[in-house]
């Protein structure tokens, strides 16, 4: 009897593992097939205007490179803080936490907050109120992988690095970025892999155009708001578009995550 | 010198994280105050939204049309005046000109526009609690399956599989939902393409990835030695499960999937496609509705004056509800870290 009530359980579990499986694998042989069909390499030298998704895939990366810009350097620093010098104290648990808790906050939120400090009280949407938007989102994350990239730095190196009568601020940027430092660029990796696909935040703050565009002080190209504004068109064309855009979108996001991966796998070799 | 300089940069970035919360709820809370002020709680309780307005419009034009309407409902001796009011609702200056409006004359018959935010949050609810019913079980499932059941070699490209489509942008679920999920559904359990269960189902397909690999994780901090003995013992693998890894990981589980649940909760993108965005109750599980970040999604670029302003009180009730719950996870996590 236990063992007919084990093999039934274990065939549940597999079972259940294959239907959520099938279903993924579903969604990315829909997404490739129906973004190959579509695929062709005019798309990648017209804009929107055209039937191409030139400006797209260029304003999507000024957006999250914008806000990388921003992100990444406050996000590292904040991190060294939590690790380096508020370690263990109360505020820097706090901020840990809130940290933590700010990494799920709904991202149509951090767009309403944006849309209310950065696009109404100036003119409309822009390209700048959609990088801050990112920009917010990544923070939190930056602060994450940095805070647990540098706890697994051993202390003894601190201590070494100390102990040869190195400032903090020099044991921090020789020894402890250094050492960290693989698990670090893995980290900014994902993180920017994870803002480029965004699309709630961006549909309010940055818009979109169908132009190619580097003025950043009006509606800005988003590849994601796109394939939002595409796929609910009801012309074939149109969704075709945005399928190749899908396409382009998550394959950039995996190859990006891919690398990432790659780069700490090396190290632990 | 240097050395100061940066402990301060580094201090000032770690309370930037605080500042931005504090922003973050300051200024939606400004933005929905009067929204908040004019409905007070009765908001949640209300299922009517942009009632006395039957078409939607854009702020621009809101006067001339807000005049056409009343024309079609009221005295047209009264319509001027009427369309000042409307403004109170659809203009950006509605401020002012509700007051000139009530100035030259007290507004008799007063077509108010009424916003009430019961209808998106039943709807977030629903929607959730539908994917949560799909994905849990499932999500244990292939937590189980990779942690327990299957060898090294299968488990360790599921498991990065796994990881990776939780990267994928939520936007290709709500695609692949809409083209090709929903009219399986609908064809199967009768009703709208659109509907609470389609979105529901989407929501529960997108966050399955993500259950599935946190609650991996969790479980796979079972020490082997602890199941080691149970099997020595003669237990089978379900009852090593059962009574070893549960008991042992249930507090990381249950973590796992609160913080998923919050990920559900304030989803925009593979639900708009398919959840309907319209303002109303479902009667059946297979009727379109609305939830809070579509609303915000759908409804922000045409908004204005109270419109917008109850927009901004939903984002609230769910910035508040989602900051609470994934608190009240985290709470859970460190206790057990601690102890």
């Amino acid at each position: 009897m236990r063992l007919v009530v084990n093999k039934i359980v274990l065939a549940l579990s597999i079972l259940s593992a294959v239907v959520g499986l099938s279903f993924l694998g579903w969604i990315l042989v829909t997404l490739v097939v129906k973004g190959m069909t579509a695929m062709s390499a005019s798309l990648f030298i017209h804009d929107l205007v055209d039937n191409g998704l030139r400006n797209l895939i260029v304003g999507q990366f000024v957006l999250a490179g914008l806000a990388s810009l921003v992100g990444i350097p406050l996000g590292m620093v904040a991190g060294i803080y939590l690790r380096e010098y508020g370690n263990g104290s109360r505020y820097a648990e706090f901020i840990r936490d809130l940290s933590d808790i700010m990494m799920s906050a709904p991202s149509i939120v951090i767009g309403a907050f944006v849309y209310a400090v950065a696009v109404k009280p100036f003119d409309g949407p822009s390209g700048f109120a959609g990088a801050f938007a990112l920009a917010i989102m990544m923070i939190p994350i930056v602060i994450n992988t940095t805070d647990s990239m540098l706890s697994l730095v051993p202390k003894e190196l601190r201590e070494a690095g100390i102990a040869l009568g190195a400032s903090k601020y020099k044991v921090i940027f020789d020894i402890v970025i250094r050492a960290a430092k693989v698990g670090i660029m893995t980290g900014i990796l994902l993180s920017f892999a994870r803002i480029i696909g965004e699309t709630a935040p961006l549909l309010f703050t940055s818009e979109t155009s169908n132009y190619f565009t580097l003025d950043l002080t009006s509606s800005f190209s988003s590849m994601t708001v796109s394939i939002y504004n595409l796929a609910n068109e009801p012309e074939e064309s149109a969704r075709d578009l945005a399928w190749a855009a899908s396409l382009v979108l998550t394959a950039l996001v995996l190859i990006i995550n891919l690398t990432g991966r790659y780069l700490t796998r090396n190290k632990h070799k | 010198m240097l050395e100061k300089l940066f402990q301060k940069i580094s201090l000032g970035s770690a309370s930037f994280v605080f500042v931005l919360l504090i922003g973050i709820f300051t200024t939606l809370f400004l933005a929905a105050k009067p929204a908040i002020e004019e409905y007070g709680l009765g908001f949640l309780s209300d299922p009517r939204w942009n009632t006395e307005v039957p078409i939607a419009q854009p702020q621009s034009d809101a006067d001339a049309n807000a005049a056409a309407q009343t024309a079609t409902s009221t005295d047209v001796a009264i319509q001027a005046d009427d369309a000042e009011d409307m403004g109170e609702d659809e203009d950006l200056m509605g401020d002012d000109e509700d007051l000139l409006g009530d100035d030259e004359e007290g507004s008799e018959s007063a077509t108010k526009t009424v916003y009430g935010g019961l209808v998106p949050i039943v709807g977030t609810i629903l929607s959730t609690l539908i994917a949560m019913i799909f994905a849990v079980p499932i999500a244990m499932g292939i937590a189980v399956f990779l942690s327990e059941i299957a060898p090294k070699n299968i488990s360790t490209p599921v498991g990065i599989a796994i990881e990776l489509l939780a990267a994928i942008p939520s936007i290709i679920f709500g695609m692949w939902g809409l083209f090709y999920f929903a009219p399986i559904i609908a064809e199967t359990f009768g009703g709208y393409q659109v509907s609470l269960l389609t979105a529901g189902l989407v929501l529960g397909v997108m966050i399955l990835p993500f259950m599935a690999a946190i609650t991996r994780d969790s479980m796979n901090t079972t020490p082997d030695i602890l199941k080691e003995s149970a099997y020595a013992l003669g237990a089978t693998k379900f009852e090593v499960i059962k009574d070893v890894i549960f008991p042992y990981s249930k507090v990381g589980i249950i973590g796992s999937i609160i913080l998923s649940l919050g990920r559900a909760l304030g989803e925009t993108m593979a639900v708009a496609f398919l959840i309907g965005a319209v303002y109303q109750l479902p009667e059946k599980i297979t009727d379109p509705t609305i939830s809070i970040p579509v609303a915000m999604a759908v409804n922000f670029g045409e908004a204005a004056g109270l419109g917008e302003s109850a927009l901004f009180y939903l984002g609230l009730i769910l910035f508040v509800f989602s900051f609470a719950l994934i608190s009240f996870a985290k709470f859970y996590f460190l206790k057990r870290n601690k102890g």
